[in-house]
């Protein structure tokens, strides 16, 4: 067994040399969702066909990144069910389907799944009712069954999990049911879990004192969107999720860390390095879970290796990897609530911009410039592809009170929406977030995009339209119609030496090839 | 609050519903925080009055959807599906309870009769008024407007008035006319109703009913928000018909 976590360990890092698989959630350990396949071009992708198309079992969003290991793809389904899929013809190899409790509710999202993590022959899932399961990749039986936590309080897991050496790394969702956050790590072999890292510290740890009483045991910092991982550094990168609750602050006012921040984790004792906090007393439901990306940059004249993420503030962010300095941030999208960052990069908050009963007008809407979907790094074009929500709401206040298992949310949204948003696939410079070019959407988007060094970019929309972009230049060159709403992200693996895009939309999942 | 006098009659007469009622031991000031959510969250569909707009018209004294005031509640918590109603998910059980209890008043505040002869309406929307050329009603009609069977439901006399004399005043907010001209140069100009859009393609029935789709970027495409083929009655029906017709919009209700 030993052996074979390690071989994954190495594939992941190195997945330039394994190109036809897709072996972990981002594609890499550095979170880059870029394929290394070339034989699509822009000079071919006119000609791209569906191969197959899988429709799920149940009914419900189809939100998975499918992991492929030698032409076999694992896919997740609404609302908690694992599929083996042949890459070659989309037919089913084996299910692993869970009875969820009559009583389970998610709260603040939808029952959904958005992938496995792989190590050797063991499928990793986490579950609606919050627990981390193993599955033997041959047969999907069960190896392991570990209670993350109590799914009666609204802990919930949709994210796939992170393999990282031995253990697998699960974060958590609940960021509006009031839970305290925490990411999790777990022996791969036995589920016996390693460590836990709270979000939220509690009496007597460092940044205890940014809650005031007992506002920190509701404090949210959910960790529901997968992380990444520096393996030289053998530091763990995972954003956490709003404070609770969300758009009422009054109960909790001070910085309340570790919320709506980037967090680095020794992976092997899962110890805070360094933490960095994008939006401090969040009240408009910024989660900082976007993912953070690995990428060597040129700041100001210098060499660096940084993490980048394209927060959903609205902000685009590099930060030292190694000790979370700030380097940079500067907006994306259309933001009205902070002036700008200071040279510590943080925000400084405009007058009026919480929200009331009545409304408060800002941009982003409170879904944010861009939420979970996944953006794209191209270590070839060095720019990062972000699909942008270019949207406004008016942000309320309300009551907040806390009750085990229901909504602690606060207040709400009206979103301005129609010809009043818009959506758009933009590509900035990775080094300093200059934007190189940008290609509209027809609504702000739910899906993610997908980067080849064969040079194109590939995104979803609202409205179902599967595309290809030139990377260089944003140009489209390819579409085909899906027939369902996407909520989801693209990416590649080879069958038969032939590579193929997979993508899931409406109740199916969707593989071309030329 | 604007007519205090009414409101606190309405409130007696609601707190008399008993212990049944999750208005139950319900307070003028849970009334007034009602009215406040309303007027934020709600108003934006349903007029700041609560007679309707994109949303249901709320000044009645009978719900489609809710029988009763517990199922009000419901609706509010939940939403409609397949409708443009959404679950307010984030509101208290309190603050939905309070929203109910002020949406009910609206209905109890506003039982003013809608004068004007009904039959004679009908004869004007099929007659000299034209509108069944373009307007469904129990399935006939012509198709370039919108069904109009459940009309009444929907939207109040004001509202009525209004368009009636400016149908560019308050067009449903996914209404669009388009304008799209080949970029070939090859064919005609075309105006229509947009039926879809998505990021590469867009599909509409030009004014002839006929459909019709197009790759944008083919085509030089305007929106032209603002803009609807129904002509404006001001001038063209007198004060008695116009009465008359909104009677008769208002009767539509999707019932035999």
């Amino acid at each position: 067994m030993k052996i074979a976590f390690i071989f994954t360990l190495l594939t992941i890092t190195l997945s330039a040399d394994e190109p036809g698989n897709w072996l972990t959630y981002s594609g890499n350990y550095a979170a880059h969702r870029f394929s290394p396949l070339t034989a699509i071009t822009p000079a071919n992708v006119a000609k791209l066909k569906p191969a197959w198309v899988y429709q799920v079992q149940d009914s419900g969003t189809v939100e998975t990144t499918p992991l492929a290991v030698d032409g076999i793809l694992y896919v997740t389904e609404p609302p908690t069910v694992v599929t083996a899929l042949d890459g070659r013809t989309g037919r089913r190899l084996w299910s692993y389907r869970r009875t969820l409790p009559r009583d389970l509710h998610t709260i603040g999202f939808g029952r959904v799944n958005r992938g496995v993590a792989i190590s050797g022959d063991t499928v990793f899932v986490g579950t609606l009712d919050a627990h981390l399961v193993a599955l033997d990749a041959k047969s999907g039986a069960v190896r392991w069954d570990a209670e993350v936590a109590d799914y009666h309080t609204g802990h919930c897991i949709t994210a796939a999990p992170l393999v990282v050496k031995d253990k697998v790394i699960t974060g958590i969702s609940g960021g509006e049911a009031g839970i305290r956050g925490f990411l999790d790590a777990y022996d791969a072999k036995t589920g016996k879990r390693a460590w836990r890292f709270w979000t939220i510290p509690g009496p007597g740890d460092a940044g205890h004192n940014t809650w005031t009483s007992e506002s920190w045991k509701t404090g949210g910092g959910s960790t529901w969107v997968t992380g990444s991982y520096d393996p030289d550094l053998n530091l763990i990168y995972w954003g956490t999720g709003n404070p609770g609750p969300d758009w009422n602050g009054d109960s909790r006012p001070g910085d309340n860390l570790y919320t709506c921040s980037l967090v680095a984790l020794d992976a092997d004792t899962g110890a805070l390095k360094w933490h960095f906090q994008f939006t401090p007393h969040d009240d408009h439901d910024w989660d900082s879970t976007e993912i953070p990306v690995l990428i060597d940059a040129t700041v100001r004249g210098r060499n660096r290796k940084v993490v980048a993420m394209a927060n959903r503030n609205a902000f685009y962010y590099l930060l030292d990897r190694n000790n979370g300095e700030f380097l940079l941030g500067t907006p994306y999208s259309k933001q009205t609530w902070a002036k700008g960052l200071d040279d510590k990069g943080r925000p400084v908050v405009l007058p009026d911009t919480s929200p009331t009963v009545e409304g408060t007008l800002v941009w982003p809407s409170l879904q944010g410039a861009t939420n979970w979907f996944s953006p794209a790094y191209s270590p070839i074009t060095k720019m990062l592809y972000v699909a942008v929500r270019e949207m406004g709401a008016y942000y309320y206040k309300g009551e907040a009170e806390y009750k085990p298992g229901t909504f602690f949310a606060g207040g709400g949204e009206r979103v301005l929406n129609g010809d009043r948003a818009r959506g758009l696939i933009r590509a900035l410079d990775s080094s300093t977030g200059k934007l190189k070019w940008e290609f509209p959407l027809h609504s702000p988007p739910w899906s993610g995009v997908l980067a080849t060094a064969g040079g194109l970019v590939f995104g979803g929309s609202n409205e179902g339209n599967f595309y290809a972009l030139d990377a260089a230049t944003g140009k489209s060159l390819w579409m085909f119609q899906t027939g369902g709403d996407m909520e989801s992200n693209p990416m590649s693996f080879t069958v038969d030496g032939q590579q193929h895009i997979a993508v899931a939309a409406g109740h199916c999942i969707f593989v071309f090839s030329l | 609050m604007k007519e205090p006098l009414k409101i606190w009659a309405l409130f007696a007469c609601i707190a008399a519903f008993g212990a049944e009622s999750p208005f139950a031991n319900l307070t003028p000031a849970d009334l007034a925080r009602g009215r406040r959510l309303f007027e934020a969250q709600c108003a934006v569909c349903h007029g700041i009055d609560g007679a309707g707009g994109s949303g249901a018209n709320l000044a009645v004294t009978k719900f489609k959807r809710a029988a009763d005031d517990a199922a009000l509640v419901s609706v509010i918590r939940e939403g409609i599906e397949q409708t443009a109603m959404p679950a307010a998910w984030w509101m208290s059980e309190r603050e939905s309870v309070q929203t109910a209890f002020y949406v009910r008043s609206l209905g109890r505040a506003q039982m003013a009769k809608v004068p004007g002869d009904a039959a004679n309406g009908k004869a004007i929307f099929e007659g000299k008024g034209a509108c069944a050329s373009c307007h469904i009603v129990s399935g006939a009609g012509g198709s370039l407007g919108p069904d109009l069977t459940e009309i009444g439901a929907r939207r109040s006399p004001a509202h009525f008035r209004a368009v009636l004399a400016d149908p560019a005043a308050a067009l449903p907010e996914d209404f669009l006319m388009v304008r799209i001209v080949p970029r070939s140069g090859a064919g005609p100009e075309i105006r229509g109703i947009r039926l879809n859009e998505d990021s590469f393609t867009i599909q509409i029935r030009d004014l002839s009913g006929g459909f019709m789709s197009f790759r944008k970027d083919q085509v030089n495409l305007t929106k032209q928000h603002g803009q609807t083929p129904m002509p404006s009655y001001r001038g063209k029906l007198n004060d008695t018909e116009t009465g008359d017709l909104i009677a008769y919009l208002v009767s539509l209700r999707g019932e035999p």
